[in-house]
This record gives structure tokens, C-alpha cells and sequence, in this order.
């Protein structure tokens, strides 16, 4: 009866906490059902350490195979790359609601990917009579990339209790928390200089003070005119994330507008400067990551666009390096 | 009645925006009575945005602005209090430039912006001078004037005027004044970009809206004369300039200009008059280079007469100016004029004039950039007119010219050049080929005091090359005339030294035989002796200007000449005149070619010549040809005789119809060849000890066989075969090594008689007994 008991019910209760959650600072994390929790928030090198609490249910001992905590460090690509390459069966292919569903589970299940993965054995097999708490402690982890929860792409940490049983499924507990990696100041910045045109149409020089830019940092720059012979309506200074997943045929990318930011009113005439100031703490980026464990890249542009009387858009794009730095 | 559909579309627009400010200043009211900073942003930024509107016409546009700027007092008091919303005012003036929409954001900088002058956090002037710059954004007129105009009254009270409490000591008045008058001069851009709005808007209606919004642009000024820290001293200095260079609308500069004429001899040395005169007349030849509309505009006033007085007067009164200044002053006076009248070359004329007067009793330019006014000056009418007949007939511009020092006459002279070429304007008159000549004197011939220090050799060239191309240039169709224009030029070409004479002896003479060739043409047209442009009498002309380039010396230029003259003659049926042209030919050969390998070049191109000639009769082609292969016969190396000598047997055999053919004679010329040859075959065999290539005897094989081929008799297959056998053997002695020249061409030779015998036809029968 023991077995049917506990294979309905789990037999016991089990919390992860952290040492120094008090004083650490907490962030929201979105999670995959939609809800926004706190978690606490890490730097890669720290020492994450806690205690885990089981609490088996009422009273009730109960055996196991071992006690383990992992810190695992994952990237969960959701959209498979071999999802178009996969043949579908006709008669799914004849039901709408069987494709969705089929879809749906290759969705939910992802790929993941273990970047990090250490292990501490918290207890030997054995049988647990009453609530025990194991610390644990992983010392200076390294943690080189920061967790992101993107479209197509997510990396996330977290703290896995196992507790393994025999011939039924074991307790396993998780516990997110974030990374955040901070970046000093480059050493090189140069400025954004270009002299663009469409041939006897519209020819202007723009410039953006820098090229790498902190997650706070303003957008200084001017736009000079050098031609207009186009009716132009308005400027917009656009900020665009392109976040692309997989590689090679099978690289999914996702391009965001965070930000529309209008420059200009009217029409310039030739030897018109106008200036740009945009601030880029309003907007949520993260920093750039380039090609991260050759799973996913996330870049930022800046992209001009120029919208002309008959709603026709011409526009420059140029990269940009966003960069955390370190609040001081 | 009827209401025009316009007027009611835009009372309806007019009504949907006030509802639209009234709704969002509604809720923001609400968020400003619970000190919500962040829904007073939202609102106010959506309210502002009924300002983006472009349906209105300026008179209804104010109505709204002052809706707007209503509540905006309202929100000034809501920042002024940190209290109330818990903001730094240096955050509040960030958090506001985060409006995605900038017209909105701008309002609410300038708003925040003056409540940031007043907390005195910052110095007003930099305050001030953000606000001004990030202004530029809105370039659309009507917007952009109104959220200026609101700039200009929600800082008037702020500005670091004398007696505010806003001067620092960092903030002057003159900062004041630079901030107002920046906010003007935008303002007065976008006023005059009003009239070039897009069309479908009738010009009067544009006019009316555009005296509507003057009085905005207008204030500023009201504002300038109220800045107590303004005195005489900076109103002339800094002030007065910076408006009359830049503010006002052409139009109104054109309108006013003896007001403004009469007011700058008064000014005082100091103030740059001449930048300012200099801009304003640039700017108005802008204006009416802007339209043909314009123009009348410019005549009714006389523009020029007024410019043209006052440049003089202000000249006069500023007896310090330096000359750079005066020459500046009339460069923009001639641009104004070639733009404003294109057709009055007498004003272009009175301005080079009035240079000259100028100019004159003073000793020659040394200031560069004096030099380069000059030239700008000069330079102006060439690129306006593209034809420089029209600069020939100004009086003044060589009198001009004779101011500048040698060195920039020549500039000049070959910007008039490289006009001439690029335009291909042709100079068609000897009066005006007379004038073109002064102005290039100084290419032409050595002016008195140049430098006796070399001269860049190829800058000299360069020059005297285009002076060569621009003989090219000097035509009329009308032989008659086109001979005193080659009389001038010589005339004027002859004076040119040694050094010159060279390059441009050349183009006169080809330019004249060009005129010979066309006379030739029209023999028919023309009636007897008296008419001075015969071939004869241009021959004449010729002769004498070749004469000139044997004295340079050059020797062999003249002897291509004589050649090329002769050949003309020949061709105009003048035997004795091209006899006389290939004595002169000889005599040079004789006398001053004395270089062993400019004697093959001229032998060569004496027998070219002489074997085209067919207008002499026996006795002097006798003596011709005697000459010319008696002295091939005597070159220096045995090579160049041998060669020289076999082509001297294409003299006596003339592929024409009635050409001469005296087939003995060319045996005679081969066989000698031949002898040379193998001279020239044994002195290498004693200097060398081995026999030398036979590229010479496969040469004079080959015109034997030319020979056989014409038909003459004297060359036989027999001789032929003969020599073929010579070579071979000689090809095949022990002592000759193979060569990689005469060898091939041996046996390419062989090749071509084995074609022509197995072609078939008349060729190969006589080819038939040859065998190779």
C-alpha cells in the first residue's frame, strides 16, 4: 500500500532557500505559464548557497535512493529546427486539430541544452523519518552567460533537488534564479559616421556619437542633410532586436521594433542639422550576445527611416553594441 | 450662403482639435490633482499631439496653440513644485525627452526647460542653447514656428540679460543675444520656406497666411531691442551684421536695398562690410538665380547701379581696406550682374572698369590671394558666357590683366585656354584672334622682367601644348579671312623664342595647309591671281615661318614640315613651290642634320615623300631621286645604307597608272642593296668571326619579290631563285649561329612564295620556275 500511496501523493515536501535572501537583490523572472515571480539575482563567480528542507507528509518515513542538488545552466531553443524537415503524416495533416496539437508538443517540449551542470550529493540512499534540512554550496560558479528569455530562445538557471526512488518517479524540485553579467566601460568607442544617399534623390551624413552603448546610456548624434529632393514627412530613429536561433539552414530569426523614436517633423532643407538625443533607459533591452554556446545571437541595431508625403520608407541600419555596465 | 468647402472642412478640424485638447487636458488635470507625474506626462504628451495637426491654416493653428499653451501654464506650476511630484528637475528634463513623438517632447522640453532655468541647477545660457538646438528637429513650418514662438516667450524672462538675476558669470549678455538671434534666423528660415510650400495652394493664399506668421517672427526682434545689455557699440558689431547676412528674405533685402546701401559707408571700419556687402550680393544673385520671375524685380529697382555706387562709395570711404577686399567686392558684384544680366556685357564691362580704376597707379598684385580674386574676377565672365568672343569684346579685360605679375597672367592665360577648348568656341575673326593673343602674351612670347629661373620644363610644355591646341581653335569658314587669322597668329607666334617656336610652328602650319587643302577643294570658285588667299601666297608664309624653326634649332621639326608643305604643294599641281619646299628639305639634311640616326629617319621620310610626288617633271625628279639615294648611299652604319638604298628603288617605280616604272633603275638600287649587304655580311665576319643574321637579305628577297609580283621585268625569277640559294647556304654554314629574328622571317618568306606558287592563276604560273 506503501507504494500506491506514495505514487498518488508525493511523500514529502521539499524547499530550496537561499543563504543570503534577504539581502540579495530580487528580480521578476517570467515564467513559461505567463506569471511573473520573484527570483534572487546572481553574478557569474558568485557562491550560491542555500539549504534544502524535506519534510516528509505526516510523519510518514519513506525510502530513497539518494539526495542530489544540481546547478544547471540551460538553453531551451523553442522552435526546432528540424520541425520543417519533419514529414507529417496525411491523416494529420488532414486534421487541423491534431496539426495544432502535434505542433503544440514539439513547442512545449523544446530542445534543451545543458551549458552548466554541477552536481552536489546531498544524502545517501536511506529512508527519511522526519524534516531534514542539507546545505549546500556551489563556490564561485561560473556563470558566463546571462539568462535572457527571448522569443524563439530562452536561457535560464536553476537549483534541481532530486531525490531518487525506487521503481516509481523521483521528487524533483526546482528553483529559478537569475544572471546578470556586468561589462566595464570599452576601452574603444568609436563613433557611428557614414554618408548615405539614393542617387540625386536624398544624400545625408549621419552620426552617432558611439558605437557600444550601456544599457542606460543616451544616443547622441545629428543628421546633416546634404541633398533633399524628396518631400519627406518625418524621421524616426527605430532601436531593433534580432534575435537568431540555430545555425547554418536551420536559423530562426526574429527581428523586434522596441523602440519608434521621431527625430524630425517636416521637411529639411539642404545643409539642415538635425540633432539626436535618445535616451535608452525607457526601453527594455538586454546586452548584445553573440552567439552564445552556438545557440543563439541577440543583437541591436539603430535604423534611420526617412517616410516620405506618399507613406514611402527609406531607411539605414548600423549595429550597435549594448553593454551591461556596472551600477554604481 | 455658401460656405466654401475649405473654410468649413477646417472650422470642423479646428473644432475636432480643441475637443481633442480639452479631453486629455481633462484627465490631465485629474493626474496633476494627484500629483501622478506619470500620467500628467501621458496626458499632456496626447494632448499636445492634436498640435501635430497639419489641416490648419496659420490663423487657426494659433487658436489652438493658445488652447495648448493655456494648460501648459498649468503644467509648468505642477514641475516648478519637486514637492508635488518627487522628480530632480535635471530627471524631469530627461524623463520628458522620452516622448516618442517630438513635437510633444519639444514642448514639454521648453516647458520643463524653464523651470530648469529657474531652479538655477544649470547656467541659463546652456539651458537656452539646448533648447534652441533641439528645436531644429521640427522643420516643418508652421510647427516649427509655433513651438519657437512658444521658445521665445516662456524664456524671455530668463535670458542672462544685464540686470537679470540669470547673468552668471559664465552667462553674458552676449549669450542673450545669441540665443535670440538663433531662434530668429530659424524662425526666418522656416517663415521663407513657407512660400516654397507644396502646391495646390494658391500664392495669395500662401501670402496672406505667410504676413499672418510675420508678426511671430517679428517678436523676436522685440525682444532684441529689449535686452537692456545690448548697446550701440555690440548692435553694430554683432547684431546688425548677423541680421542683414542672413535673416531676411531676399526679397525684402532687394525691396530695401538703398536703405541698407546708404547705411554702410556710414559704419565704421571695423565692422567687415565687405563680408556682409559681399554676402548680400551673393545671396541676392542666388535669389535670382532662383527664378526668372525675379528678374524684373532686379530691374525695377536697378540693382546694380545701387550695388555698383555703393561698392565705390564704401571703397572710397574705407581708404584702409586692403586691395584683396576692394577685388573681393567686385568679384560678387560681377557674379551678381552675369547672374541678374546676363545680357548687359557693358555692366561687366564697367565692373572691370572700375577694377581697373582701382588698380591702377599701384604696383603689381603680390598679394595671393589678391592674385586669386583677380583670376576668380576674370574668370567669371569665361565660365557665365562659355565663349570667350564675348570677353574679347570687353575693353577693360586685358587692361585688368596687366595688373597681375607674370606668373598669374599665365594662370589666367590658360583658364582662357582651357575655356576655349572646353567649349569648343571657335575664334573667327583676325581682330579677335589679335585681342586673345594680348590676353595670352604671357604664354606666347617672354614677357619683359620674367624670372630667369628655370621654368618647370613641364609646366612649360604643359602650356605651350595648349597653346598649340588653341591654334586649332582660331577658324573661319571664309578662306579670305581665315588667312589674316593665320597671318596674325604668326605674326604673333614668331616672337615666341626658341623654346616656343616648336610646339607652335606645327599646329599653324597644318592649320594653314588645312586652309590650302580647302582652297584646293574649291579650285572653281576662284578667280585668278589677285586674290590674295591662293595656295601660292599661303605657301609663301609657310615657307618663312619653317624658316623661323630652322634658326631655333630644330632641324628635323622643320624638315617634316618642308616635307609635309611640299607634299601640299603637290597636290595643288605647284611644281616649282614644292621643288623649292624639298631643296629646303635637302639643304637642312646637308647643313644641320647631323646625327647619324635622325640622318635615317629624314632619308626615310625624304623617300616617303618624294616617291608620292608626282607633279615634277623628268629633269627635277632626276635630281630628286639622285639626291635622295645618294645620300642613302652614304649613311654611316651598312645597315641603314643597305635599307635606305633598296627603299630608294621604290622612286623609280610607281604603282600608279602612270607612274614611273624603270624597272633597270630598281635593279640597279637592289643589286647595289644587295652589295652593301654582304659588306655589311663580311665586316661582321672579320670583326666577329661569325657570319651575322641575313635579316637583310630576307628584307631585300622580299622586295624583289615585290618587284616580281609588279610586273617588272628586269627582276627575274632566276634572281630570285639565286639569292634564295644564297641564304639558305648562308643560314646553313657552320659559322652562322641560328637567330630568332631572321630566321622566321626566312621562313615565312619561303612559306608565302610556296603559297603564291600553289594558289593558282596567272601568280602561280610565274612563280611556277621558282623552287624552294
Amino acid at each position: 500500500m506503501d507504494f500506491l500511496v506514495g505514487a498518488f501523493k508525493p511523500p514529502c515536501n521539499v524547499s530550496i532557500s537561499f543563504v543570503d535572501t534577504k539581502t540579495r537583490k530580487q528580480v521578476p523572472l517570467k515564467k513559461d505559464n505567463g506569471q511573473t515571480i520573484m527570483v534572487p539575482l546572481f553574478q557569474s563567480q558568485e557562491n550560491i548557497i542555500g539549504e534544502v528542507l524535506i519534510e516528509p507528509t505526516q510523519g510518514k518515513k519513506f525510502e530513497h535512493n539518494g539526495v542530489k542538488i544540481e546547478l544547471l545552466g540551460q538553453i531551451v531553443v523553442l522552435v526546432i529546427g528540424g520541425l520543417s524537415h519533419y514529414t507529417w503524416p496525411d491523416s494529420i495533416l488532414a486534421s487541423s486539430v491534431l496539426f495544432s496539437s502535434v505542433a503544440e508538443l514539439y513547442f512545449d517540449r523544446g530542445n534543451f541544452y545543458d551549458f552548466t551542470s554541477l552536481v552536489r550529493e546531498l544524502d545517501v540512499p536511506g529512508e527519511l523519518f522526519e524534516r531534514k534540512t542539507y546545505q549546500f554550496e556551489f563556490s564561485t560558479v561560473e556563470m558566463p552567460h546571462e539568462s535572457y528569455n527571448g522569443i524563439n530562445v530562452r536561457l535560464r538557471y536553476i537549483l534541481k533537488v532530486t531525490i531518487g526512488r525506487n521503481y516509481i518517479s523521483n521528487i524533483v524540485e526546482c528553483q529559478d534564479f537569475v544572471v546578470r553579467n556586468f561589462t566595464p566601460p570599452p576601452s574603444i568607442n568609436n563613433s557611428i559616421k557614414m554618408e548615405v544617399g539614393i542617387e540625386d534623390c536624398l544624400h545625408i551624413e549621419f552620426e552617432y556619437g558611439k558605437s557600444k552603448y550601456h544599457l542606460k546610456d543616451v544616443i547622441i548624434g545629428k543628421i546633416y542633410f546634404l541633398l533633399v529632393r524628396i518631400k519627406i514627412k518625418n524621421m524616426e530613429l527605430e532601436i531593433r532586436r534580432r534575435e537568431s536561433t540555430g545555425s547554418g539552414p536551420n536559423t530562426y530569426v526574429e527581428t523586434e521594433t522596441l523602440a519608434k523614436f521621431e527625430l524630425m517633423d517636416g521637411a529639411p532643407v539642404r545643409g539642415e542639422s538635425i540633432p539626436v538625443r535618445l535616451f535608452l533607459s525607457p526601453y527594455e533591452l538586454t546586452p548584445t550576445y553573440r552567439n552564445i554556446n552556438n545557440k543563439f545571437s541577440v543583437k541591436y541595431y539603430l535604423n534611420l527611416v526617412f517616410v516620405d508625403e506618399e507613406d514611402r520608407r527609406y531607411f539605414k541600419q548600423q549595429e550597435i553594441t549594448v553593454y551591461r555596465l556596472l551600477e554604481s | 450662403m455658401m460656405i466654401p468647402d475649405g473654410i468649413e472642412d477646417e472650422e470642423k478640424w479646428l473644432a475636432e482639435g480643441i475637443a481633442g485638447i480639452q479631453h486629455n487636458a481633462f484627465y490631465m488635470h485629474r493626474a496633476l490633482d494627484a500629483n501622478n507625474l506619470r500620467e500628467v506626462l501621458k496626458y499632456s504628451a496626447q494632448m499636445l499631439s492634436e498640435l501635430r495637426t497639419s489641416k490648419l491654416s496659420p490663423h487657426k493653428y494659433y487658436e489652438l496653440y493658445m488652447r495648448a499653451f493655456d494648460e501648459l501654464r498649468k503644467l509648468e506650476m505642477f514641475f516648478k513644485d519637486e514637492s508635488r511630484h518627487g522628480v530632480s528637475i535635471v530627471d524631469l528634463y530627461e524623463l520628458v525627452q522620452h516622448a516618442g513623438n517630438i513635437l510633444p517632447r519639444l514642448y514639454l522640453l521648453c516647458t520643463v526647460g524653464s523651470v530648469y532655468i529657474k531652479s538655477k541647477e544649470a547656467p541659463a545660457k546652456d539651458v537656452l542653447k539646448d533648447l534652441v538646438e533641439m528645436c531644429l528637429g521640427v522643420q516643418h513650418p508652421i510647427r516649427g514656428l509655433f513651438l519657437r514662438c512658444y521658445l521665445a516667450q516662456i524664456s524671455r524672462d530668463k535670458l542672462p540679460d544685464i540686470g537679470s538675476e540669470y547673468k552668471g558669470d559664465s552667462d553674458t549678455v552676449v549669450d542673450a543675444v545669441d540665443f535670440v538671434l538663433q531662434n530668429f534666423i530659424e524662425m526666418n528660415k522656416l517663415w521663407v520656406r513657407l512660400k516654397h510650400q507644396g502646391p495646390g495652394r494658391s500664392r495669395e493664399k500662401l501670402e496672406k497666411e505667410r504676413s499672418e506668421l510675420r508678426d511671430l517672427v517679428g517678436k523676436n526682434l522685440h525682444v532684441l531691442s529689449q535686452i537692456e545689455g545690448v548697446d550701440l557699440e555690440m548692435y553694430k558689431d554683432t547684431v546688425l551684421p548677423r541680421i542683414l547676412e542672413q535673416v531676411f528674405p531676399d526679397e525684402y533685402h532687394l525691396q530695401t536695398l538703398e536703405t541698407l546701401l546708404g547705411a554702410c559707408p556710414l559704419l565704421q571700419p571695423t565692422v567687415d562690410i565687405k563680408t556682409v556687402l559681399s554676402q548680400l550680393m551673393d545671396r541676392l544673385s542666388n535669389y535670382a538665380a532662383s527664378s526668372t520671375d525675379v528678374l524684373p524685380e532686379f530691374l525695377r529697382v536697378e540693382a546694380f547701379a545701387k550695388l555698383s555706387s555703393a561698392i565705390g562709395r564704401v571703397i572710397e570711404a574705407q581708404v584702409e581696406m586692403p586691395i584683396v577686399g576692394a577685388i573681393t567686392l567686385y568679384v560678387s558684384l560681377l557674379t551678381f550682374t552675369l547672374r541678374v544680366h546676363p545680357d548687359r556685357l557693358d555692366y561687366v564691362d564697367q565692373v572691370l572698369g572700375a577694377c581697373v580704376k582701382k588698380l591702377s597707379g599701384k604696383p603689381k598684385l603680390e598679394d595671393s590671394k589678391a592674385k586669386k580674386q583677380v583670376v576668380a574676377l576674370l574668370s567669371a565672365p569665361l565660365e557665365k558666357y562659355k565663349d570667350i568672343v564675348m570677353a574679347l569684346t570687353l575693353s577693360n579685360y586685358p587692361r585688368v590683366m596687366d595688373h597681375l605679375d607674370n606668373e598669374t597672367n599665365k594662370v589666367m592665360a590658360m583658364v582662357i585656354i582651357q575655356s576655349i577648348l572646353k567649349n569648343t568656341s571657335c575664334i573667327s575673326t583676325a581682330d579677335q584672334v589679335e585681342v586673345l593673343f594680348e590676353l595670352i602674351k604671357g604664354l606666347v612670347k617672354d614677357l619683359d622682367g620674367t624670372d630667369v629661373e628655370e621654368l618647370d620644363e613641364e609646366d612649360f610644355k604643359e602650356e605651350q601644348n595648349s597653346v598649340a591646341r588653341l591654334i586649332h581653335m582660331l577658324y573661319n569658314d571664309d578662306p579670305e579671312e581665315m588667312l589674316k587669322i593665320i597671318c596674325a597668329a604668326k605674326k604673333n607666334i614668331m616672337n615666341g623664342g626658341p623654346k616656343r617656336l616648336p610646339f607652335t610652328v606645327p599646329p599653324l602650319i597644318l592649320s594653314a595647309l588645312g586652309l590650302i587643302r580647302r582652297l584646293q577643294g574649291r579650285e572653281g570658285d576662284l578667280t585668278g591671281e589677285e586674290v590674295p588667299a591662293t595656295p601660292k601666297n599661303i605657301f609663301q608664309i609657310l615657307n618663312q615661318a619653317i624658316e623661323a624653326l630652322t634658326t631655333v634649332p630644330s632641324p628635323e621639326l622643320a624638315l617634316r614640315l618642308y616635307l609635309e608643305c611640299a607634299e601640299a604643294a603637290n597636290d595643288c599641281d605647284l611644281e616649282p613651290v614644292a621643288y623649292e619646299f624639298f631643296t629646303q628639305a635637302f639643304v637642312l639634311y646637308e647643313e644641320e642634320i647631323t646625327d647619324s640616326k635622325s640622318q635615317v629617319t629624314a632619308i626615310h621620310l625624304i623617300i616617303g615623300t618624294l616617291q608620292r610626288m608626282n607633279v615634277f617633271g623628268v629633269e627635277n625628279r632626276d635630281t630628286l631621286t639622285h639626291k635622295a639615294t645618294g645620300y642613302s648611299a652614304k649613311l654611316l652604319k651598312k645597315p641603314d645604307q643597305c635599307r635606305a638604298v633598296y627603299a630608294c628603288s621604290h622612286l623609280f617605280w610607281v604603282d600608279d597608272l602612270d607612274g614611273i616604272k624603270d624597272g633597270e633603275r630598281v635593279l640597279l638600287c637592289l643589286k647595289r642593296a644587295l652589295r652593301i649587304a654582304n659588306a655589311a655580311q663580311q665586316m661582321i665576319n672579320i670583326t666577329r668571326g661569325s657570319s651575322g643574321p641575313v635579316t637583310l637579305f630576307v628584307e631585300i628577297l622580299n622586295k624583289y619579290l615585290y618587284f616580281f609580283e609588279k610586273g617588272n621585268p628586269q627582276v627575274t625569277s632566276a634572281a630570285i631563285q639565286a639569292l634564295i640559294e644564297l641564304i639558305t647556304t648562308e643560314t646553313k654554314s657552320d659559322s652562322t649561329a641560328p637567330d630568332a629574328v631572321s630566321d622566321p622571317f626566312f621562313a615565312s618568306t619561303l612559306r608565302y612564295i610556296q603559297f603564291q606558287k600553289q594558289k593558282g592563276g596567272a601568280m602561280s604560273e610565274k612563280y611556277d620556275s621558282i623552287k624552294v
